[in-house]
């Protein structure tokens, strides 16, 4: 909401003096966001002043037209001659007068102007239009001072535009739909700066009477609890709008339609309570203020045909017939609360203006606005709440400022049907805000401030007695207020709201600083620990952390050529994505991580390890909704575990991509390429740093896609899959246009086991006794089985076993590989003889061989 | 060779002479002296401390002195012996430490060779900012609680008192899960569903922390990310007051930013809270000039909330607060494109190394 400082002081004593700076403090001290402060008469430098165009030559042959002017402004040319100037716009006539600056001003936004030559002419200077002053966003046209302007060509124009003001754009949270008027922004600054304040809402209205300005009939008192109207006829159709209403109107970004229209719009900025205007000519017969019935259409005034649902409340031309509502239903003229209709908006020849000033359910105008998105500035004061004592006021403030501008007769008869129910006081122990916010406010200060903000409070206990489940809260000292907020309030429903009146009022700033004392905590749970364990260990062995979004394309399992009925091609989908090309959640981090890489390999990066650890989705087959659950009390642990239960499955994965090299070349020598074996490595040294022992990690062969089949290694942890790594397959790799032989490695942490608490070896002082045998064996056998049948063979005597070496050779013969060992044995109690040593040995190799058929090569 | 009973042979008593024994003093000295390195010093040894070299020889005729003779002679034999060992010692230990100086200068290589053959890896700034808050509230006392990503719209909005109609859910910018109405399921919009899930899961007293990643409908650009990170705070108690929010986050403030930072709190409105405030904190070492950096939100945890959540505010009352992660990272770095955290271009991430 932008509005100026000098509209506010017609309401609060704003200090003369007071710098910008404090008024900007003081509103941000009241919770109210400052977008910006502009003082205007700083933004426009040089000569600014009133012109009145004398001739006008239209010049053509351009690709739009443009005027050439002579504007006179007086002397402030230095010549008295008439100005020459080239303008795009054409809403002005010889005559008018225009806001005129001259060679050697500034505009907003550093445009500095000079004398040029333009569309073939010379140019100097620029009739401006409003936006181009920083007064608005209109741009339509230029301003053209209304003819009753008191100045003359030559004249300052800053205070005729409006340009000697300070204007202030603030943002109104959404429970604070008072301050979205100047009635409550004024009342909010008097607080903050101690001033005077004149309520413009609480002045002494007309009240409703017994025959109605017009026959209204209110079938829904829920959606509209008050409806308020009165009748002026005999306007002056060709009235104009003042000069000052129309510049308030721009400044707060609204812009002139037509006098009755506009009074509508500045009543609403003034007072807060939004308004509509009808021809009364143009309605046929009483209103009927009704939901709307299905299939009923309106055409707003935005020219939109708008199909209404049975939500909505819509004001009906009860004169027109219409089949779909029955008898008297009317013809739905109006969509209450949030825009009019065409059929009877006030048009060019509306002599006869019905104002109508209503009250309406602030959730039904929150739902028809987001139905037909139709943000309009009355909606979003609907929906925070407007102040249900308004209407008539605002009635006598239109109906005079349209008698006083456009003349007519304002009949006697005021229509008021109020349903509007009476506020219930709010129970306050009187020391609950000091209990909330830590700061001694006495009780008289507490009665003070709520007093100061409109509330009526009443000191006594027994109403506690009477109502103690509203408060919430039990008093200490027994002494209770009883606080009626004022109707402006909807905001103040609960003591806690209350209590923020008080702290705000009284300034946060006095809020002191106090550390409480928890209770001793556990630490870190074994899975955050092991969550913190894994991504430094990824990061220590050189892999680089990034964090993808997690949206897919449904077109992405195929692309990994995930087979029909792979668990994983099961997303969770958003109803409404970023982008229609991504609507799933990913089901492995692979998806979004293969992107990255793209990326970096895009910018020329080409040696990468990549890490994620982060949350995948797997729905719920067959979920179906969750229950609805109320807030009035906590939902029951077998309600909310049914309610949980439909939560998509999310555990934590950790995923590694490698391309390029692993090893840089260097003078050291080449570099190595990172390979299927580094990406199990990865996998391995995720388990170790998750703290599951290697004897419970087995990695064996397997095909799963999106890997190479030859060269994908399935990771278990006491025999159960918990991730995959390998080489990429090379189809996959191909459609994704990745470098060939991309490795890659997913795991699912949340799968792994508690660490277990490792108990401690024996560590024998004695020397070992090393022997190393290689084995032969059929090249299909896995390296890791042998390995398990020379451990298995050798028994309680051997400390180690590690393969140093894989070979193959014509002499082997073919499909025939020897691995290479190299077995260390040690005893805990003596040092073992050469022969307890080989007879280990050979017990070792003849495990092998009787697994594998594996014999001593050159034996 | 002499005898016992051959006392009088003049030849051989003669290398007993005091002459001949400074001699075979000087002799070795100048021996020593010429060898240029421990393995020539070693191979001239013998001749001048072996069994056939003088003093060895000399201390052989002492038998065939008279006994009047002997403990004088022996004495000089042993002065001799002990000279010519010493200087050996001497220039041994001389030749030993030439030669490893030597060896020494000729293994010097080029330390400034680049040895980068095991790349260095580097964690996200977010990830270890998390890690960091975590830890400074762990040390308080607090736990780190966690919760869905994908989340109940029962405890995204409505156990947080925003009803389905209120205009705070509009402000949400919220992804729905299909289908859209049914599904009751939405990308949390915040991390203040895990306050719900805590206190439906545990008593009073409650200290704990939530970092997580949260989900709006903002395009990607500069300043906005459709997935960013918040960490929020939470605590339920006897007797807490926004004073004690207050002190938490100053704490929180002076621990991340140094001893002089310092919070400002601004009214507010956050449907889950109330008194709620918007904080600042005091950057003094902000990229563009000291200043107030608009951190996040926070309030005395709504009644209401409460409530929905089983917890008697006739009994207990608490704070919440909360941040974003991304945006802290953003000014305490002096980052400034949101797209550098999620583009996860290396470069970027591997400027914050591991992070500590």
């Amino acid at each position: 909401m932008r509005v100026s400082v000098s509209w506010l002081r017609e309401y609060v004593d704003i200090p003369a003096d007071l710098p910008v700076g404090e008024l900007e403090q003081a509103l941000i001290d009241l919770g109210i966001e400052v977008e910006s402060i502009v003082d205007l008469s700083a933004t426009v430098t040089g000569q600014l002043v009133v012109g009145e165009v004398l001739e006008i030559e239209e010049l053509t042959g351009f690709k739009k037209p443009i005027r050439f002017c002579r504007v006179d402004v007086g002397a402030a040319n230095g010549t008295g001659e008439p100005q020459e100037i080239v303008c795009g716009a054409r809403n002005f006539a010889p005559g008018d007068r225009v806001a005129v600056i001259l060679p050697g001003g500034v505009l907003p936004g550093g445009f500095a102007i000079g004398a040029r030559k333009t569309y073939g002419r010379n140019s100097n200077g620029m009739i401006c239009s409003a936006r181009e002053l920083g007064l608005g966003d209109d741009h339509d046209g230029i301003v053209v001072l209304p003819a009753d302007t008191p100045a003359k060509p030559g004249d300052d124009a800053r205070p005729v535009v409006g340009l000697d003001d300070i204007v202030v754009e603030v943002e109104i949270t959404p429970d604070r739909g008072y301050q979205m008027s100047l009635r409550g922004l004024a009342r909010e600054l008097a607080q903050a700066l101690g001033v005077g304040f004149r309520d413009p809402g609480r002045v002494p209205a007309t009240a409703g009477t017994t025959e109605p300005a017009y026959p209204v009939q209110v079938r829904d008192t829920v959606g509209c609890d008050r409806f308020a109207a009165r009748l002026v006829r005999g306007v002056d159709p060709t009235a104009q709008t003042p000069n000052w209403m129309q510049q308030r109107l721009t400044v707060a970004g609204i812009r002139s339609i037509s006098l009755p229209v506009d009074i509508t719009n500045y009543v609403m900025l003034e007072l807060g309570q939004p308004m509509h205007a009808y021809d009364a000519d143009r309605i046929a017969g009483p209103l009927v203020v009704r939901r709307a019935e299905p299939g009923e259409k309106l055409t707003t005034l935005d020219g939109v045909t708008r199909a209404l649902a049975p939500e909505d409340m819509v004001i009906c031309d009860a004169g027109l017939p219409n089949p779909l509502a029955g008898e008297g239903a009317g013809v739905p003229i109006s969509l209450a609360a949030v825009m009019g209709g065409e059929t009877s908006e006030v048009v060019a020849s509306t002599v006869n203006v019905l104002f109508e000033a209503a009250h309406w359910d602030p959730v039904m105008v929150g739902r028809t606005a987001r139905r037909h998105k139709l943000f309009s500035e009355a909606a979003k004061r609907w929906e925070r709440g407007v102040d249900p004592a308004l209407p008539l006021v605002a009635l006598d403030r239109a109906v005079a400022l349209l008698t006083r501008h456009a003349g007519g007769d304002a009949g006697a008869e005021v229509l008021d049907l109020d349903h509007v129910r009476p506020r219930t006081p709010i129970v306050l122990p009187v020391d609950l805000p000091s209990r909330r916010v830590g700061v001694d406010y006495p009780p008289a200060r507490v009665i003070a401030l709520l007093e100061q903000v409109g509330c009526t409070v009443a000191r006594g206990a027994d109403r506690l007695a009477e109502d103690p489940g509203d408060a919430g809260v039990a008093t200490v000292d027994g002494e209770a207020l009883s606080v009626t907020p004022p109707t402006w309030r909807l905001d103040l429903t609960d003591p806690a709201d209350l209590v923020e009146e008080v702290a705000r009022l009284d300034g946060y700033a006095n809020v002191p600083s106090l550390l409480p004392t928890a209770p001793p905590g556990r630490g870190l749970t074994w899975q955050q620990r092991r969550n913190r364990s894994v991504s430094r260990s990824l990061a220590e062995r050189g892999h680089v952390e990034v964090l993808a979004h997690p949206f897919v394309s449904p077109g992405f399992a195929d692309q990994l050529g995930l087979p029909e009925g792979d668990p994983r091609r099961q997303a969770v989908r958003l109803a409404n994505p970023l982008s229609e090309e991504e609507p799933l959640l990913r089901t492995m981090l692979l998806g979004p991580l293969l992107g990255i890489v793209k990326r970096n390999l895009g910018r020329g990066l080409r040696d990468l390890s990549l890490y994620e650890i982060g949350t995948v989705f797997h729905p719920r087959p067959d979920a179906g909704s969750p229950p609805a659950m109320g807030v009035d009390r906590r939902p029951t642990d077998a309600e909310f575990a049914v309610a949980d239960a439909v939560v998509p499955h999310q555990p934590r994965h950790v995923a590694v991509v490698l391309t390029g090299d692993v090893e840089p070349a260097g003078w050291w020598g080449g570099g190595r390429a990172a390979n299927w074996a580094d990406a199990v490595e990865a996998g391995r040294a995720v388990l170790a740093a998750a703290g599951v022992p290697d004897w419970r990690v087995e990695v064996r062969a397997t095909e799963y896609a999106p890997w190479h089949p030859g060269r994908c290694a399935e990771l278990l942890v006491d025999g159960v899959v918990v991730g995959h790594a390998g080489e990429l397959h090379p189809a996959v790799v191909a459609t994704l246009e990745l470098p060939r032989r991309t490795c890659a490695m997913e795991l699912d942490l949340d799968a792994l086991p508690v660490p277990p608490v490792a108990s401690a070896p024996t560590v024998s002082g004695f020397p070992p006794a090393l022997i190393d045998v290689a084995l032969v064996v059929d090249d299909q056998v896995p390296a890791e089985a042998v390995r398990q049948a020379l451990a298995e063979g050798a028994g309680e005597l051997l400390e180690s076993v590690r393969l140093f070496d894989v070979y193959a050779s014509e002499q082997l013969g073919a499909g025939r590989k020897s691995l290479a060992y190299k077995l260390a044995f040690r005893a805990p109690d003596r040092t073992l003889t050469v022969d307890e040593a080989v007879a280990a040995r050979d017990a070792a190799v003849a495990r092998a061989a009787e697994l594998f058929g594996a014999t001593l090569r050159g034996a | 060779m002499s005898y016992r009973n051959d006392p009088y042979d003049p030849k051989q008593v003669a290398l007993l002479d005091p002459a001949a024994l400074g001699q075979a003093v000087t002799e070795a000295e100048k021996a020593f002296a010429a060898a240029g390195d421990p393995d020539v010093l070693a191979a001239v040894r013998p001749a001048h401390l072996g069994d056939r070299a003088p003093v060895a020889l000399a201390r052989r005729e002492i038998g065939a002195l008279p006994p009047a003779a002997k403990a004088d002679a022996g004495k000089r034999v042993n002065e001799a012996r002990r000279a010519i060992e010493q200087a050996y010692a001497a220039r041994a230990e001389v030749l030993e430490r030439e030669q490893a100086e030597r060896v020494l200068a000729s293994e010097g290589v080029d330390v400034t060779l680049p040895y980068d053959r095991r790349p260095r890896g580097s964690r996200h700034p977010i990830t270890v900012l998390m890690e960091q808050v975590s830890d400074l509230f762990v040390g308080m006392g607090y736990e780190v609680a966690e919760g869905p990503e994908v989340e109940l719209e029962w405890t995204n909005f409505d156990a947080l008192n925003i009803p389905a109609d209120h205009p705070a859910r509009g402000l949400m910018d919220t992804f729905h899960i299909a289908p859209a109405e049914a599904s009751g399921l939405v990308l949390r919009t915040h991390t203040s569903p895990v306050q719900a899930r805590t206190m439906l899961s545990r008593q009073p007293p409650i200290y704990v922390i939530a970092p997580g990643r949260v989900y709006r409908t903002d395009e990607l650009d500069a300043t906005h990310a459709p997935v960013f990170h918040q960490v929020e705070g939470l605590v339920v108690d006897r007797g807490i007051t926004m004073a004690h929010l207050r002190g938490t986050l100053d704490h929180f403030a002076r621990a991340m930013f140094g001893p002089d930072a310092k919070t400002r709190f601004r009214p507010h409105y956050f449907p889950f809270t109330e008194p709620s405030a918007e904080f600042d904190i005091w950057f003094p070492e902000h990229r563009d000039g000291p200043r107030w950096v608009e951190w996040g939100g926070c309030g005395m945890v709504n009644p209401r909330v409460l409530r929905a959540c089983g917890i008697d505010p006739e009994v207990y009352s608490g704070f919440a607060f909360g941040m974003g992660i991304d945006r802290t990272v953003m000014f305490r770095h002096g980052v400034s494109d949101m797209r550098d955290m999620a583009e996860g271009d290396v470069r970027f991430t591997r400027a914050f190394g591991a992070g500590v």
